[in-house]
């Protein structure tokens, strides 16, 4: 275990009545780190990243970020924005995270004002400093979301969740939707970003190459438990565990024919 | 022997469709061919036309398009079809879309669905059409065909839901299979077991297919030629096998750059400046991806260019033949 761990997850589980959605998962991340919790639908790594920002309370296990425990809800204002400026997140959807309303430097400057006491003009250089950083041009970031391209919108809700200076940026399928071209840009302005920050990431995603690209340590999830866990280019070049290896062999690439996998035909669901 | 007409040939095909009150482009000058039996990848991103040339194919485009150029299937001109030929030629040529769950009705059980187009349009039986169903259900990998019809679609989750619309779909023996990004929503295990089925069933059915994806490296996989789609017009038409190590226009080596690769860590990824361009937003007189291209000059920005034969494929590029060397190579 890293000395330095900004965020440290412990037994953390969660049951929806009879189902439990997380059962028992741990890991450690470090500053500047950046750790995958892969999986497919129903794996729970959304529900683990939720149960560490804190919008769903775990049945058990604690969540600790820069040393303080983030399990039980916050108990004040003061608190809640506390840990704001710890753990942020970005959703897949840029579509439903930002109000149509609001203008992408309004957006910013919503946060930006929240988490930080700054005289106008500094908070405008705030605005506009973290607007450039996601490579927003002026026009850009005067746009409403609904006169922005899906990449734009996606860079404005990374912008948003950057202005409250967050120790661990957690991105749920971040970039899943976002057409090849433009992906690429967000995966690059990332990694730009982890450089200048020292910002850690989750990165939440069933996409293996965006995995291998932008992180250190992966987990593999499968039916709420962790299967395998290790340095991500060990976990994709020689992966250990049966689920791995067939999540590794469904990826698509040149010359792939889909494996026939062995009981198709069962009465599954 | 003469050599057989394709199955469906598509010539010139220009749609413009009504947006914010001005008539706009969505696709311009499509054309390409497809034999029985054979697979057809139609790759793009956003705005670049793939879903709407499928849907000028099965005459599905909505009501006001603007429609020039032909589709023939079987030699028949589809265009000028209506009527019971219409509804004959959508069995002949069948659909499935991204998302099953917005094409079924939820309050139906999962047998009236798949069973509709039998008894509508062909006027079988319900218990021949049912009987059909449940056979056609075991060719998609799925068990206990008659309990599933009395099912409804919540009750199944989106890979086997996928699979139900795959079969549907083949229930009315079409020739050809018009499928729009029919894996995306799926996890990845999820589409490698469809794909294979689809994979399969094309090869048992002499099925010919358009398999339409964003996903450059599933339709190398799974098609026998891959067409790439850019701003509404085809960038280029080549052999699936080629399109990695031989792509012939720069935005398709630009797209195969662009993607992680799940083999290493690339430093930096090869982004493409700027965002991909709608077919409406696109210059009718010169080339539409010059804005975003490394090897853009002058000669691009003067002229649409036309496609060009090269290596058994073609290219919508004006460079083209002296690049050719140098696009393989640039893929880092």
């Amino acid at each position: 275990m890293a000395e330095a761990a900004i965020l440290e997850v412990s037994g953390l589980r969660k049951e929806f009545g009879e189902l439990v959605a997380v059962d028992d998962v741990s890991f450690s991340l470090a500053e500047s780190g950046s750790l995958a919790i892969v999986g497919e639908s129903g794996s729970g790594k959304t529900t683990t990243a939720r149960m560490i920002v804190g919008l769903e309370r775990p049945t058990a296990g604690t969540v600790v970020s820069c040393g303080r425990d983030r399990s039980q809800p916050a108990r004040s204002t003061k608190e809640r924005r506390r840990r704001g400026r710890e753990v942020q997140i970005v959703f897949q959807d840029p579509y439903t995270s930002l109000d149509p309303r609001q203008s992408a430097d309004e957006a910013v400057d919503e946060v930006v004002k929240l988490h930080q006491d700054l005289p106008a003009e500094q908070r405008r250089a705030r605005v506009q400093e973290l607007t450039e950083l996601v490579g927003l041009d002026t026009r850009e970031a005067r746009a409403l979301p609904r006169e922005l391209s899906g990449g734009q919108r996606q860079r404005v809700a990374i912008a948003r969740a950057l202005a409250a200076m967050p120790r661990v940026l957690i991105l749920d399928e971040a970039v899943a939707a976002l057409d090849v071209s433009i992906q690429a840009q967000v995966l690059n302005l990332l990694a730009d970003i982890r450089d200048q920050t020292g910002v850690s990431y989750v990165l939440i995603s069933h996409d293996l190459a965006v995995v291998r690209q932008l992180t250190d340590d992966t987990l593999v999830m499968h039916k709420g438990r962790v299967v395998e866990r290790g340095p991500t280019a060990q976990i994709l070049d020689d992966p250990q565990v049966d689920y791995t290896k067939q999540l590794r062999a469904s990826v698509p690439r040149p010359g792939w024919k889909p494996p026939a996998r062995a009981g198709r035909t069962t009465g599954e669901r | 022997m003469a050599t057989p007409a394709p199955l469906l040939e598509v010539e010139g095909l220009s749609v413009r469709l009504e947006v914010e009150g001005v008539r706009r482009p969505v696709l311009r000058d499509v054309s390409l061919s497809l034999d029985r039996g054979e697979a057809l990848g139609l790759v793009g991103e956003s705005g670049s036309g793939k879903s709407m040339t499928a849907r000028a194919i099965d005459r599905l485009l909505p009501a006001g398009a603007e429609v020039t150029g032909t589709v023939r299937f079987e030699g028949t001109d589809v265009g000028a079809l209506s009527g019971t030929a219409l509804r004959r030629y959508r069995g002949r040529v069948a659909m499935v879309f991204q998302d099953p769950r917005a094409h079924v009705n939820p309050v139906r059980r999962i047998g009236d669905f798949m069973t509709e187009a039998l008894r509508m349009n062909q006027g079988i039986s319900v218990r021949d059409a049912e009987r059909r169903a449940v056979e056609m259900l075991g060719e998609v990998g799925i068990a206990n065909g008659a309990r599933r019809l009395r099912q409804y679609p919540h009750e199944l989750s989106g890979g086997l839901l996928q699979r139900v619309m795959i079969a549907t779909a083949l229930l009315t023996e079409p020739a050809l299979l018009l499928a729009d990004e029919p894996t995306t929503a799926l996890d990845v295990t999820t589409q490698a077991d469809v794909m294979a089925i689809l994979d399969a069933l094309r090869r048992e059915f002499d099925l010919a297919l358009v398999f339409i994806t964003h996903d450059l490296d599933l339709a190398a996989a799974v098609c026998d030629r891959t067409a790439v789609m850019y701003a509404g017009q085809i960038v280029e038409i080549h052999a699936s096998s080629r399109l990695h190590d031989d792509p012939l226009h720069p935005y398709t080596a630009a797209l195969a750059a662009a993607r992680p690769d799940i083999t290493r860590t690339a430093r930096r990824l090869q982004a493409i400046a700027g965002r991909p361009l709608s077919s409406f937003e696109a210059p009718a007189d010169e080339c539409a991806f010059a804005p975003r291209c490394g090897y853009a000059q002058t000669a691009c920005r003067e002229r649409l260019p036309e496609l060009v034969r090269l290596n058994g494929g073609v290219s919508r590029c004006v460079r083209a033949h002296e690049l050719r060397s140098m696009l393989g190579r640039a893929r880092g």
